[in-house]
């Protein structure tokens, strides 16, 4: 039974990320309001709709009362200082917490309306939707055709192969990936390198054609080359997707992202257009820390 | 303050002790090694010295005449005759041929106790099938008397006592000069069931009956094991019953095996009424006593599939069942086998649970399907060792080497298993 945190390890694997004790910088007049967001948290037409989500671990507050929209064929990066919950955050996004024993959510999580933690709904219908790329590349140890066709075939897709085959060339074309793969479609993906693994990622991801695409620090593991590819294709794809990304590094954020989320110890601080966030935060945490004051 | 210079010559001093150190530690661990080794060898070399001369037989080849007034039987289809008739005297006229100063009663007595105890019976069979061969010259391979054996085998061995006489010891001598006795490779130990006499012992029917015990404990164990194994892993929620079967189950590894053969006598024999001595319990029992090894391993092979690759397969929408059945049980799989085939060679060299459930009789005949009597290698071994008889000694270290080649024909196969199943995922 996997009773990880998951929010442990994906920032354990951030050493360069200094950690700065937050309390001797924080100027003592900063108070955070619990269910206050600064900026503009909600919108008109929403993929996501959540309101007053708060997530425990056993007894701890993981998150605490955070209210927000995220838009069709948006691109909204969560940021902030390690442990913030913004990794848990994304994960209640598709369930993913489900697997962890010890971690409830409450408040109102909807997808187009339909409520996502509705006891009667079928998660695996919900992760067809909203697909999900880890921090780490984590290729199954099959073949690179194999990886991308794992999903459509657990959903019945394709009923042929020549179908299966279609899919699995727009996959890797999508990731960008076709050009490199489509001679060793048969060779063991755990092979590649990390920038062409994390590609297959996608590649598998969206080979299910969901609507979302979470992103849990996608490019942590990758060197900048490989980094620069994936922000890339995360630019092309913003055109169909609706893409959440997770990540800390500011200038991702700055570059990919439509809107900025700024989560702050559980806290859902701000969240703007992605300009303002990082030209003229409106709260003062938020820009303590673009500014590199903490985190 | 030190200065510099002398803190480098304190750091090089502690350097000479700290390689000194590990280089002692480095010496303990090859000195560890070593003592396993040559205990293993030694093992080894007093097995095969002693064990050996059990591949050989020794066998007397005779030109017999089966002259019907010598055996008084005219119709050897007629059962009374053949149960009367003397089938001696022929094997004795054999033998005098070669050895004529043999002329006395007494002196032929001798004689013929050169033959193994099942000569006259073998003629016998050999005229209750071909009738025609009555009055006619055969030549017949017989099995040496024990005592002649060990004294073709052994005489120069203080380890054993020669049990002829010096006038027989004389007669073998000529008849090996002959070329009547003769040794050879001992396909009897490969063809047949246990014997009282060691000439005529043979550990097939036991190696049949290791193999129909193993064929019911691996039937039983392996899926049983391995479902538990993944339900507790998988399925089973975290509560006070889980722990509780997890207490159990490590503790049952523990159980002396011996616990397991009463269990399998209350229980199979008393309660279920099945029969003794046959595979089908002995399989049940050793199947209960390899369950936790299985299980314990399974489960261990479970939780090394990295979460990573659960998350993937949950992330793209996999059921619980099709992240286990897809990638977990496939990645553990190699793990598993490793852990069932331990636990399958741990069964094979069991002995005390089968005792106890009559594994231990004196089976004649190669046991034909899983109710029949049966017994198993290392009972075999045990009664051989256990026996007064000088040829069984031979015959038991022989049993053991068969019994050694088994085991790592086991783990051999063990580790091919994992080798290709690991190359293809």
């Amino acid at each position: 039974m996997n009773t990880m945190n998951p929010t442990v390890t994906s920032e354990a694997a951030m050493p360069e990320e200094k950690i700065v004790s937050v309390k001797e910088e924080r100027p003592a007049e900063t108070v955070i309001e619990e269910g206050k967001t600064v900026g503009h948290p909600l919108s008109d037409d929403p993929k996501f709709k959540l309101r007053n989500v708060e997530v425990f671990y056993g007894e701890d507050r993981a998150i605490k009362n955070i209210s927000l929209d995220i838009g069709r064929n948006e691109v909204i990066a969560f940021i902030g200082p390690s442990g913030c919950g913004k990794s848990t955050f994304l994960r209640c996004l598709n369930r993913m917490n489900d697997s962890i024993d010890i971690c409830r959510v409450k408040g109102q999580l909807a997808i187009d309306d339909h409520d996502i933690y509705d006891p009667k709904r079928d998660v695996v219908e919900l992760r067809a939707r909203v697909g999900m790329v880890f921090q780490k590349p984590n290729p199954f140890p099959k073949s690179i055709y194999d990886n991308v066709a794992y999903g459509p075939r657990i959903h019945g897709l394709a009923n042929r192969k020549s179908d299966l085959d279609d899919i699995v060339e727009s996959s890797l074309r999508k990731a960008g990936l076709w050009d490199e793969a489509k001679d060793r479609l048969d060779a063991i993906a755990t092979g590649m390198s990390g920038g062409q693994q994390q590609r297959l990622c996608i590649a598998r991801a969206i080979a299910v054609s969901p609507e979302v695409i979470l992103m849990d620090e996608p490019c942590s593991a990758l060197d900048p080359i490989a980094t620069a590819k994936v922000e890339e294709l995360i630019a092309e794809m913003s055109e169909s997707y609706t893409i959440v990304i997770v990540t800390h590094s500011m200038q991702q954020a700055a570059r990919v992202s439509h809107r900025t989320a700024y989560f702050h110890l559980g806290h859902l601080v701000e969240v703007n257009e992605t300009d303002k966030v990082f030209t003229s935060p409106e709260h003062e945490l938020t820009e303590s820390y673009i500014t590199g004051r903490f985190g | 303050m030190t200065d510099q210079r002398s803190q480098a010559e304190i750091v090089r001093n502690s350097l000479k002790r700290r390689y000194r150190k590990e280089r002692r530690f480095r010496m303990y661990g090859m000195l560890a090694i070593f003592i396993a080794l040559a205990s293993l060898a030694i093992l080894f070399a007093d097995i095969i010295t002693k064990g050996h001369t059990g591949f050989v037989k020794t066998t007397i080849t005779l030109d017999v005449t089966l002259d019907s007034d010598m055996m008084y039987l005219d119709d050897p289809s007629d059962e009374d005759q053949l149960s009367m008739a003397d089938f001696v005297a022929p094997l004795i006229a054999a033998l005098q041929e070669h050895i004529p100063e043999a002329d006395s009663a007494a002196e032929k007595r001798e004689l013929g106790r050169l033959i193994g105890s099942y000569g006259a019976s073998e003629v016998r069979n050999l005229l209750k099938d071909n009738p025609d061969l009555l009055n006619t010259t055969q030549t017949i391979e017989f099995l040496a008397h024990d005592r002649v054996s060990t004294y073709v085998k052994h005489a120069d061995n203080p380890r054993y006592s020669v049990k002829l006489s010096e006038q027989q010891q004389r007669w073998v001598d000529e008849l090996q000069e002959k070329g009547v006795i003769d040794t050879s490779f001992n396909d009897v130990l490969f063809s047949r069931g246990d014997s009282r006499e060691p000439a005529n012992a043979g550990i097939l029917g036991a190696i049949v009956g290791s193999l129909l015990t193993m064929v019911v404990t691996l039937v039983i164990a392996f899926p049983v094991g391995i479902a538990a194994a993944v339900y507790l892993e998988e399925f089973a929620p975290q509560n006070k019953i889980t722990d509780f079967i997890e207490v159990n189950i490590n503790n049952l590894a523990a159980v002396p095996s011996i616990i397991f053969g009463l269990l399998g006598l209350a229980v199979f024999i008393g309660l279920f009424g099945m029969p003794r001595s046959v595979p089908v319990v002995g399989g049940m029992v050793l199947a209960l006593m390899t369950l936790p090894t299985i299980i314990i391993s399974g489960r261990a092979a479970i939780k090394s599939v990295p979460p990573s690759i659960r998350e993937a397969a949950e992330g793209v929408g996999a059921s619980k069942m099709q992240v286990v059945l897809h990638h977990v049980i496939p990645l553990a799989m190699p793990g598993m086998l490793t852990g069932s085939i331990i636990g399958m060679a741990q069964a094979l060299g069991e002995t005390a649970p089968l005792l106890l459930i009559g594994m231990v009789a004196f089976i004649v005949d190669v046991p034909g399907g899983f109710f029949d009597s049966a017994t198993v290698l290392p009972v075999q071994i045990y009664l051989w060792a256990s026996s007064s008889e000088q040829g069984f000694i031979e015959l038991a270290s022989a049993g053991i080497m068969v019994l050694l080649t088994f085991m790592i024909t086991m783990n051999a196969l063990a580790i091919w298993l994992r080798k290709r199943l690991e190359r293809r995922w």
